[in-house]
């Protein structure tokens, strides 16, 4: 079975958010960039299920301008077999990249589709249900769990108040959540050699799909500053408080 | 010109920077606070490739050059400065073995030396002899197929922990100053040897440091790295390296420091303001940063010197740690007075980093012998003119 993981560049979770100084969008200038975290759990379960045998190739895939081949090389350096970078400098949207996503499907057809249930940077969690409805694959999000019996796929789900199991045929599409596994970190030698695994680039006119934004963005700004807290001198002044400040009571 | 960084660097600096973070960094306080050796982590960092580093391929190792060795151990050391360092004298020595190691040596020890089930210390210091190595006591006499070696050799790295031991050792007279010294491979259990107590050191806990006893011990003359007479030379060689790693680990620790003194002053409020808004903190760390910065370029220079095999590399390899590692330990020293009294105590890391820059200024030749390596250079004709180029 063909496994295809696509995989997110994104400013590294370890990396203070600046907004731009005119507040019309996130600064990226000098900002270290790495793999969204929920894309290498993706990639760290398509690795697994080849090591055990039930994966025959992992292809991962990647939407983005130049650079993203850095995240596609850590993919390789993982352990995937070849990559697919499709790329284009818009900012692209979560319906454009599944749009794009269902390109890449109908050419590889693989057995199954894992992405990451939404990246840091915007947080969406849209890409791998609209690829469901665009491809007409069945559908298992937030996976905390995955097997593969036969033709079909057990998926673990987080749900709000507790786990759900649900029954996929396959081909399927599954995202990850946080606790599906402990990804991997890439070993050097296996570093060196990703850069001879191949790497096949892309356009989105290939695909016959306009990235153009169906979205305005208006302004970013950094949440609000937490204010400290303040101490109440007596019951009725906690009280007074509750009622005309914070008007809950 | 062009300074930038590979692809292939930024991959192996984002790996070193995974290691680092998934293995060493948690760790590093509590390793040196039990004066802990972790060698399951060390073993770890084989299977991943760091202990090879620089050994060339065809004798399994990655190849790489030293610059990029610099990248790496300057993110490892990010992460914990004393096992990083450690893990420097391991690639050190490990290198040496490989250089100029018989292939029969090759075959018993590269595979394990390279994946981290076994474990090299380098072995030149004795008490008798530091800073002035090429007087070295330590005896190596042939006896038909095998040298026997007697002697001790003082503030070895890893010693007691490790597997194989690369000692330099008399095979000449007495008298025979550097020309008379060889290089060996001596497995670390050899019968005759015995070592010291863990020494109790003011850094680099997470590694001990032995005095080792040699007293009889056998080894086959195909155990000898290199030529009877060659080993000085051999030891330097491997120096030269040892010198841009540790300088490496310095520059980690000064990065680390900056990180943690920026997010310190943007934090900390004192008289109504974050201390970011002083101008004499801000000069403070600007002055960190362009010594970092300007250490960084020498020892990537240094490590580039290397690369190319260039005659003169043995003193800008010098020069780079002499800078580096008086850098490293001021700009942490530095970073601990702008924490104030949170820099002093043990729940922040800034009292670790001081503690285990220090030695980076004794250790791989104290950088008094690195001003007499360079000085030395300088009267050579036509080497400070060359210094342009």
């Amino acid at each position: 079975m063909k496994v295809l993981v696509a995989v997110k560049r994104v400013i590294d979770y370890n990396v203070k958010i600046r907004v731009k100084a005119d507040h019309s969008d996130v600064d990226l200038t000098n900002v270290k960039m790495a793999m969204n975290p929920f894309c290498e759990i993706a990639v760290e379960e398509a690795v697994r299920l080849k090591e055990k045998g039930v994966a025959t190739e992992v292809v991962a895939v990647t939407v983005g301008p130049k650079a993203a081949q850095e995240q596609l090389r850590t993919a390789l350096a993982l352990g995937a077999d070849r990559a697919i970078h499709v790329e284009t400098d818009d900012k692209v949207e979560s319906l454009a990249v599944a749009k794009l996503l269902k390109g890449v499907v109908d050419e590889e057809q693989p057995g199954l589709v894992i992405l990451g249930k939404q990246a840091i940077d915007t947080d969406n969690n849209q890409t791998g249900q609209m690829l469901a409805a665009l491809s007409g694959m069945p559908q298992g999000t937030f996976a905390s769990e995955v097997k593969v019996e036969g033709d079909s796929l057990q998926v673990t789900r987080e749900i709000d108040g507790g786990l759900q199991t649900v029954s996929l045929s396959l081909p399927a599409i599954v995202t990850t959540d946080l606790r599906l596994n402990e990804p991997r970190y890439a070993k050097l030698p296996d570093i060196m050699k990703a850069k001879k695994k191949p790497l096949e680039t892309k356009t989105p006119a290939d695909y016959g799909v306009d990235t153009g934004s169906r979205v305005t963005l208006l302004k970013v700004e950094s949440p609000a500053e937490r204010k400290g807290g303040i101490k109440v001198g007596s019951v009725d002044e906690l009280v007074d408080k509750l009622k005309n400040e914070a008007k809950v009571l | 010109m062009n300074f930038s960084l590979t692809d292939d660097h930024r991959a192996l600096q984002q790996a070193a920077a995974d290691f680092a973070y998934a293995e060493l960094q948690a760790h590093a306080a509590r390793w040196d606070a039990e004066s802990h050796f972790p060698i399951d982590v060390i073993q770890r960092a084989g299977e991943a490739g760091f202990l090879g580093i620089y050994i060339p391929e065809e004798f399994g190792g990655l190849g790489l050059s030293r610059l990029s060795a610099s990248l790496i151990f300057e993110q490892l050391a990010q992460g914990c400065i004393s096992t990083t360092a450690y893990l420097t004298i391991h690639n050190m020595a490990s290198w040496m073995i490989a250089q100029w190691g018989e292939p029969a040596v090759h075959e018993a020890w590269l595979p394990k030396l390279i994946e981290g089930r076994a474990l090299a210390s380098y072995c030149l210091t004795e008490p008798g002899a530091g800073s002035d190595a090429a007087n070295l006591r330590t005896r190596a006499v042939k006896d038909g197929d095998a040298y026997v070696i007697n002697g001790s050799k003082m503030f070895i790295s890893g010693a007691g922990a490790t597997d194989v031991l690369v000692v330099m050792a008399r095979t000449g007279d007495v008298d025979s100053g550097a020309k008379g010294i060889s290089a060996f491979l001596v497995p670390a259990d050899s019968a005759g040897i015995t070592y010291g107590k863990n020494e109790e050191k003011m850094g680099w806990k997470s590694q001990p440091t032995r005095l080792v006893n040699f007293d009889d011990v056998r080894v086959p003359v195909e155990h000898r790295l290199g030529d009877e007479g060659d080993g000085f030379k051999l030891a330097m060689r491997g120096l030269d390296g040892g010198r841009v790693n540790i300088a490496s680990c310095s520059l980690g620790a000064a990065q680390l420091a900056l990180t943690l003194s920026r997010d310190y002053l943007q934090t900390r409020k004192q008289f109504g303001h974050e201390l970011a808004t002083f101008q004499a903190l801000q000069f403070k760390l600007a002055d960190m940063a362009t010594e970092l910065a300007s250490a960084r370029l020498m020892v990537r220079h240094a490590a580039w010197r290397l690369d190319q095999g260039d005659p003169e590399a043995t003193a800008h390899c010098a020069m780079a740690k002499r800078l580096a590692t008086d850098m490293g330990f001021q700009v942490c020293n530095e970073a601990l007075q702008l924490h104030g009294g949170y820099g002093y105590i043990k729940e922040y890391p800034l009292e670790r980093l001081v503690r285990d820059t220090r030695v980076h200024q004794i250790l791989e030749g104290t950088n008094e012998i690195m001003r007499v390596i360079v000085a030395r250079r300088l009267f050579a004709e036509g080497m400070i003119e060359a210094m342009q180029a």
